[in-house]
């Protein structure tokens, strides 16, 4: 192990009242840090659709003003990102993915998500669904600002936050289970921060 | 000097902090006694490590701020929420021991080999590779002109002001600008770096100059695409780009 | 924070290559532009270290660090020449 650098902490880990709701390894910020892989994409709302594929087929799709006439809830939860930052308490604007996967008809076990300029994140089926899981298109009682995923993203609190992909414009259903753009590059298939699987093979 | 390319190790040494000195109410400059530094070229970086008790680490990457030849010395900024900068401007004393790994960059080096007329422009900690810049120059006595054009929030935020002011001079003219506040009485410019202040303090095209520019990205993007709009070719600009507090 | 350049991963690449890469000359694969690493755009925020091309912002090179190991990934690149 390197040597320890006197006097140098880190960012604080969880405090006294937030025990148990912080996994390990992370810290409570009150910021909503911008962590990006790439240019912020600009889809203007008349061009915006959010889909369900498989097989290389567009099974169901939805415009943003389907999508907004959606039975939608608030909803408020954790958040944990894999650069070791958690934002408790967040709220959202959001309609279940449930809400839109019942509309199709599938025997699909796993989903890849894909976004606006190209980033993609994977997650097995029975993480989407049963009230886990939404489309978020507003946070703190304002529209989703495109710097943080708007005007729509995936919401998955309870993986790392790099599967609550920005961007979001649709779903893959697969059968089996395919790398997205982080888990390619050697972060973990599932993500459980409870368990830190921060990497593959964690 | 010329061409040849300095090797540092590649790997992480534990170098002593040998001194520090506040630039400004938020910037600090560390010197750093490192015996297995095997030198520099002006505009180079090196990297810190920090290691936390439980194992953790932190990495940041410099500008190195010395010139050749002299102790190492690295000039941080104190970023909001920052992680690492909190650290370096605040904590750290002399005595302490942190790691360093470097140097590296070929790009935004300058050896003054090439005799072009020199056009140097900063934003706020932009700066800093400009200062190692300068007193290479100055050390050396090459004789090539210079033109640092220096963009900083107000006058309390201008890093290396009594150095600059003493750099300046014998082929160096430094211009400030202040962006937010000016002095009372401050007959230098005001205002961020645009079109118009490139064309009367820059270089003009025909006397085939280099430049330099180095700060936030906006800055760095803005001044380059000016300086190629008065006839500077894409390739006589260099550009390094600095994550900061994004204001100059 | 904004994009920076490959000037800010300097240190990390030459730690990865064992050669100064800042100079090394790269070929997009995507849109076929050549240009100098020191003039890629470079995020280095995220859960990894994503390069792209500042032309097209194809992903050229990707460096995750996992427990103090670099492991690059090259998607992107056709070509990748340090210099002299």
């Amino acid at each position: 192990m390197s040597p320890v650098t006197r006097g140098f902490h880190g960012r604080r880990r969880e405090a006294a009242g937030e025990r148990g709701r912080v996994p390990p390894g992370q810290f409570v910020t009150q910021d909503f840090p911008v962590l990006s892989a790439g240019p912020t994409p600009h889809t203007p709302l008349d061009q915006w659709t959010f889909s369900i594929r498989q097989g290389g087929d567009t099974t169901m799709s939805w415009t943003w003003q389907e999508m907004r006439e959606l039975p939608a809830e608030d909803v408020t939860v954790d958040i944990h990102c894999v650069t070791r930052w958690s934002k408790l308490d967040t709220r959202w604007q959001a309609v279940s993915i449930d809400t839109l996967l019942t509309q199709v008809e599938h025997q699909a076990r796993y989903v890849l998500a894909f976004s606006d300029g190209g980033y993609t994140t994977n997650l097995p089926l029975a993480d989407v669904t049963g009230g886990q899981a939404w489309l978020a298109f507003g946070f703190d009682g304002q529209p989703l600002a495109p710097e943080h995923g708007g005007p729509a993203r995936l919401l998955v609190p309870h993986l790392y936050f790099w599967k609550s992909a920005k961007w979001v414009r649709g779903l893959e259903l697969l059968q089996e289970d395919e790398a997205g753009f982080w888990e390619t590059y050697g972060y973990n298939m599932y993500g459980d921060p409870w368990r830190e699987q921060r990497y593959a093979g964690d | 000097m010329a061409g040849t390319a300095v090797r540092g190790r590649l790997t992480w040494e534990t170098a002593t902090a040998s001194a520090v000195r506040d630039e400004t109410p938020t910037v600090r400059t560390i010197e750093f006694e490192l015996p297995g530094w095997g030198g520099h070229r002006a505009g180079q970086h090196l990297d810190v490590r920090l290691t936390a008790e439980d194992g953790y680490t932190a990495e940041r990457e410099y500008s190195i701020a010395s010139a050749p030849g002299e102790p190492v010395a690295i000039t941080v900024e104190r970023l909001k929420d920052g992680e690492v900068s909190p650290y370096l401007t605040e904590e750290l004393r002399a005595g302490d021991e942190i790691e360093i790994r470097g140097p590296a960059g070929g790009y935004f080096v300058w050896d003054g080999q090439d005799p072009r007329p020199l056009l140097l422009v900063a934003g706020g900690s932009g700066i800093v590779p400009f200062r190692s810049i300068l007193r290479y120059r100055e050390q050396t006595g090459i004789e090539i002109p210079v033109r640092l054009l220096y963009s900083a929030r107000s006058l309390e935020d201008v890093i290396y002001r009594a150095e600059l002011d003493q750099l300046s001079g014998g082929g160096v003219e430094v211009v400030y600008t202040l962006t937010r506040q000016q002095p009372p009485g401050w007959t230098g410019r005001s205002g961020r770096v645009n079109a118009g202040m490139l064309m009367e303090v820059a270089w003009a095209a025909g006397q085939q100059p280099v430049a330099y520019v180095c700060g936030p990205t906006a800055f760095v993007e803005a001044v380059a695409g000016g300086l190629v709009g008065l006839g500077y070719p894409a390739q006589q600009v260099k550009t390094e780009r600095f994550g900061g507090t994004g204001e100059s | 924070m904004e994009p920076l350049d490959g000037n800010a991963i300097a240190g990390l690449l030459r730690e990865v290559f064992g050669a100064e890469m800042t100079t090394a000359v790269g070929t997009c694969a995507a849109c076929g532009t050549t240009g100098q690493v020191a003039e890629t755009v470079v995020y280095i925020q995220a859960p990894g270290t994503v390069m792209r091309c500042r032309h097209c912002a194809n992903v050229l090179m990707v460096v995750v660090t996992r427990r103090e190991v670099n492991c690059v990934d090259l998607p992107g690149l056709v070509r990748l020449t340090p210099a002299g």
